[in-house]
């Protein structure tokens, strides 16, 4: 009986293989820009491609924060199916160039200069053991403040230039019957705004010591434990109802008034534009208080598969198109992130870009340009997770105070390391 | 099989053996049965042993064969005593059990009880059984987002009724840490009970009229026609409706991510969502591996015991 079982079975797998072909003229990119702004920023790659006469085949996977593409990548790349090119963050590509499944674009970046144009911070991620196995798309900042220009105006607020500053102003808002701070209460949201507390709090030096060199002293240092009390002075401002809610609502809240500001990466000013308002005259863009001079990046890249041969030109037309200074300011202008390189000409970009990319140069010359470790360019997941778990249970009351919250934080840290 | 078919074989003797086409009616039910048989094998029990393996090892970003002990095992032993603040497995398996009891003992309950309602020959049954049975034929993510619009008190029960003028009202249990993981029970609750009530009602239906007329002859009142008959006549359904239960209640993922995408601080994490974030997004592997054997032999202790109680008495 179950010989004859294992027989039909084995009659049955027969049929299930089947032929695979490859095509060398076109690009498989797995990536979860599916959103309408982001998926028209993409067409502009698209048509550079068509140009040089290679096809754009899509692997795409909806879902803002990537998780289910990277279960879908995960699964490609365990069965040797690698993508041309997949949208990657931060420690992700590093994991997988450990795993020896990136390609080598060493050459390509030469001739096309990438070394100096990228900043160094971000060829972290993007080169592997010397060798170039991603190639970056944009460089997002968190540190920014949103806000409303006729809520500002309307309590008579301006810009703040510290911490107390921006406490100050809050409770400007607050008595002026307005929502002071729109927050998502999602622990990646918490933990987005709380990197900017730290490097307010702490100076850049601070921040860099404890949230990309995960240094014990500096994180339960008195500075770290300032740092949640100021956090928790923040959270007092929210309104009751912001729990689990998403950080376009949230932004939704600011644009149309019913809140004065949102702390949030720059990816925020897509909802602003989508909404059809413009920097200087219905929304303003400030640094969080106290931390000009610095930018917590994140960066998404297209990460490199290590195709077979008669793929790789169509890998390097991709690559180099990516970081090409056309496509870069097309793109980032459409995205709200600023080019992750360098020398672009900010003339297409609005006047929040602008200075996004003046900040970024300035930061990358004067050192102050780091990794956000709730967006995963701190830390590797395993840390940056459990960093988000300590901050929100802060911020939602499981962890009571900030003496606690530190003591966790050390804990959580050390034992995802 | 084999001996069946030499039976037929003596009493038919123009056959004197058997035809390649008895042999291959003979085969064909297995053959047809082998794909589904050979699927189950590999992707059920043999990924059970895969993660078995994997959560001996140092798994990480991708599965690993180094075989590094049970250090998974300890970290998550030494996370279920952390109570205060609670570790993120604490929350899940604290939750798991507040919502695993009052998920199926409310369907249970509710699902009996409006069968018994709807057995009462009433009027328009045609068109209650379908109402309270199609919350079922919905996806857990749909369920999960109707609620959460529904319970979000800045947008449904609660602002409704404050703009009805009951401005006292306030309910606000999705967002509070505390209470967010019984919302969780009431959309499941929601969405199950229908269909336990059909599971009932078939089984009411099932029963003998005659048995009941004797019961109302002898005198018994409505309830304990139904404590005393009704109810341990309907045993095997009770059986069926908690596996079934137990089974959505285990794999509950979908409800609480749209629900509640986690819950305040990570508050209404169930194991699966537990073991889904520690294997895909925080990279480690090895700790989900563990996280969901230890799911599988929580189950195993629950269902086989039960099994075994129930199914005991009755021999083949």
């Amino acid at each position: 009986m179950l010989r004859k079982l294992l027989i039909g079975t084995a009659l049955a797998t027969t049929f299930a293989f089947s032929a695979h072909a490859e095509d060398v003229k076109e690009v498989q990119m797995l990536h979860w820009w599916t959103s309408g702004g982001e998926a028209a920023a993409l067409n502009v790659l698209k048509g550079d491609l068509a140009k040089e006469g290679y096809a754009w085949k899509d692997v795409p996977v909806a879902g803002g924060g990537g998780d289910a593409a990277m279960t879908a990548l995960k699964a490609m790349v365990a069965a040797g199916n690698y993508p041309t090119a997949s949208q990657m963050l931060g420690y992700t590509v590093l994991d997988y160039a450990a795993a020896g499944v990136m390609g080598d674009l060493t050459e390509t970046a030469k001739k096309e200069g990438w070394d100096k144009s990228v900043p160094a911070a971000l060829q972290k991620f993007s080169v592997y053991d010397g060798k170039w196995v991603a190639a970056p798309v944009n460089v997002h900042s968190v540190n920014w403040l949103w806000i409303n220009k006729a809520v500002l105006d309307k309590i008579g607020g301006s810009e703040p230039k510290t911490f107390d500053d921006f406490v100050a102003l809050l409770d400007k808002a607050k008595a002026a019957g307005v929502i002071p701070l729109a927050l998502g209460g999602q622990n990646w949201q918490e933990a987005t705004m709380f990197d900017s507390v730290v490097l307010s709090t702490g100076g850049p030096e601070f921040y860099k010591k404890a949230f990309n060199d995960l240094d014990d002293a500096s994180l339960k240092s008195d500075t770290m434990k300032k740092s949640f009390d100021n956090l928790a002075k923040l959270v007092t401002y929210v309104d009751p109802n912001f729990s689990g809610r998403d950080w376009n609502l949230a932004t939704a809240m600011v644009i149309k008034g019913d809140a004065l500001v949102q702390v949030m990466g720059d990816w925020a000013k897509g909802e602003f534009n989508a909404a059809k308002k413009t920097p200087g005259t219905d929304f303003l863009c400030y640094r969080f208080p106290g931390t000009d001079g610095s930018v917590i990046y994140n960066s998404d890249m297209f990460g490199m598969f290590n195709v077979p041969d008669d793929r790789k030109a169509a890998q390097v037309a991709l690559a180099t198109a990516t970081l090409s200074k056309s496509f870069q300011s097309a793109f980032n202008v459409v995205k709200g992130s600023v080019p992750a390189r360098t020398d672009v000409p900010d003339t297409d970009f609005d006047a929040c870009g602008k200075k996004g990319i003046a900040d970024l140069k300035a930061a990358n010359e004067g050192g102050t340009l780091f990794g956000s470790l709730a967006q995963g360019y701190g830390a590797p997941p395993a840390v940056a997770n459990a960093y988000k778990d300590v901050v929100s249970k802060f911020v939602h009351g499981q962890i009571k105070t900030s003496d606690e919250a530190v003591t966790e934080l050390v804990k959580a840290i050390d034992d995802a390391k | 099989m084999s001996s069946v078919a030499t039976t037929q074989i003596k009493l038919t003797p123009e056959r004197s053996r058997p035809s390649v086409r008895a042999r291959l009616q003979d085969a064909l039910p297995k053959i047809v049965l082998a794909p589904s048989f050979a699927i189950t094998i590999v992707f059920v029990y043999g990924f059970i042993l895969w993660t078995v393996y994997l959560s001996f090892t140092n798994s990480k970003t991708f599965p690993s064969y180094v075989i590094t002990g049970p250090r998974a095992y300890l970290r998550l032993w030494g996370w279920t005593f952390d109570s205060d603040p609670p570790s993120s497995w604490y929350t899940s398996i604290v939750n798991m059990g507040i919502f695993g009891f009052l998920y199926i003992a409310i369907c249970l309950a509710l699902g009996l009880f409006l069968a018994i309602l709807l057995d009462q020959k009433i009027r328009g049954e045609g068109v209650l059984r379908p109402i309270y049975l199609y919350p079922m034929a919905l996806s857990f993510i749909v369920t999960g987002v109707a609620w959460k619009w529904f319970l979000d008190p800045g947008l449904g029960l609660e602002q409704t009724l404050h703009q009805w003028g009951w401005t006292s009202f306030h309910f606000d249990w999705i967002k509070n840490k505390d209470f967010v993981i019984y919302t969780v029970v009431i959309a499941g609750v929601w969405q199950a009970s229908g269909f336990i009530m059909a599971m009932f009602l078939a089984g009411l239906r099932g029963i003998d009229g005659e048995i009941m007329k004797a019961a109302q002859i002898d005198g018994a009142t409505t309830f304990q026609l139904y404590r005393r008959i009704v109810i341990p006549l309907l045993r095997p359904i009770f059986l069926s409706a908690f596996i079934v239960l137990a089974h959505l209640a285990i794999k509950s993922y979908d409800l609480v991510v749209a629900l509640t995408s986690g819950g305040p601080g990570g508050s209404a994490w169930l194991p699966s969502n537990f073991m889904y974030e520690y294997t895909f997004k925080r990279n480690e592997m090895a700790v989900g591996s563990a996280s969901a054997v230890i799911m599988l032999m929580t189950i195993v202790a629950i269902i086989v015991p039960y099994l075994y109680s129930e199914l005991r008495e009755k021999p083949r």
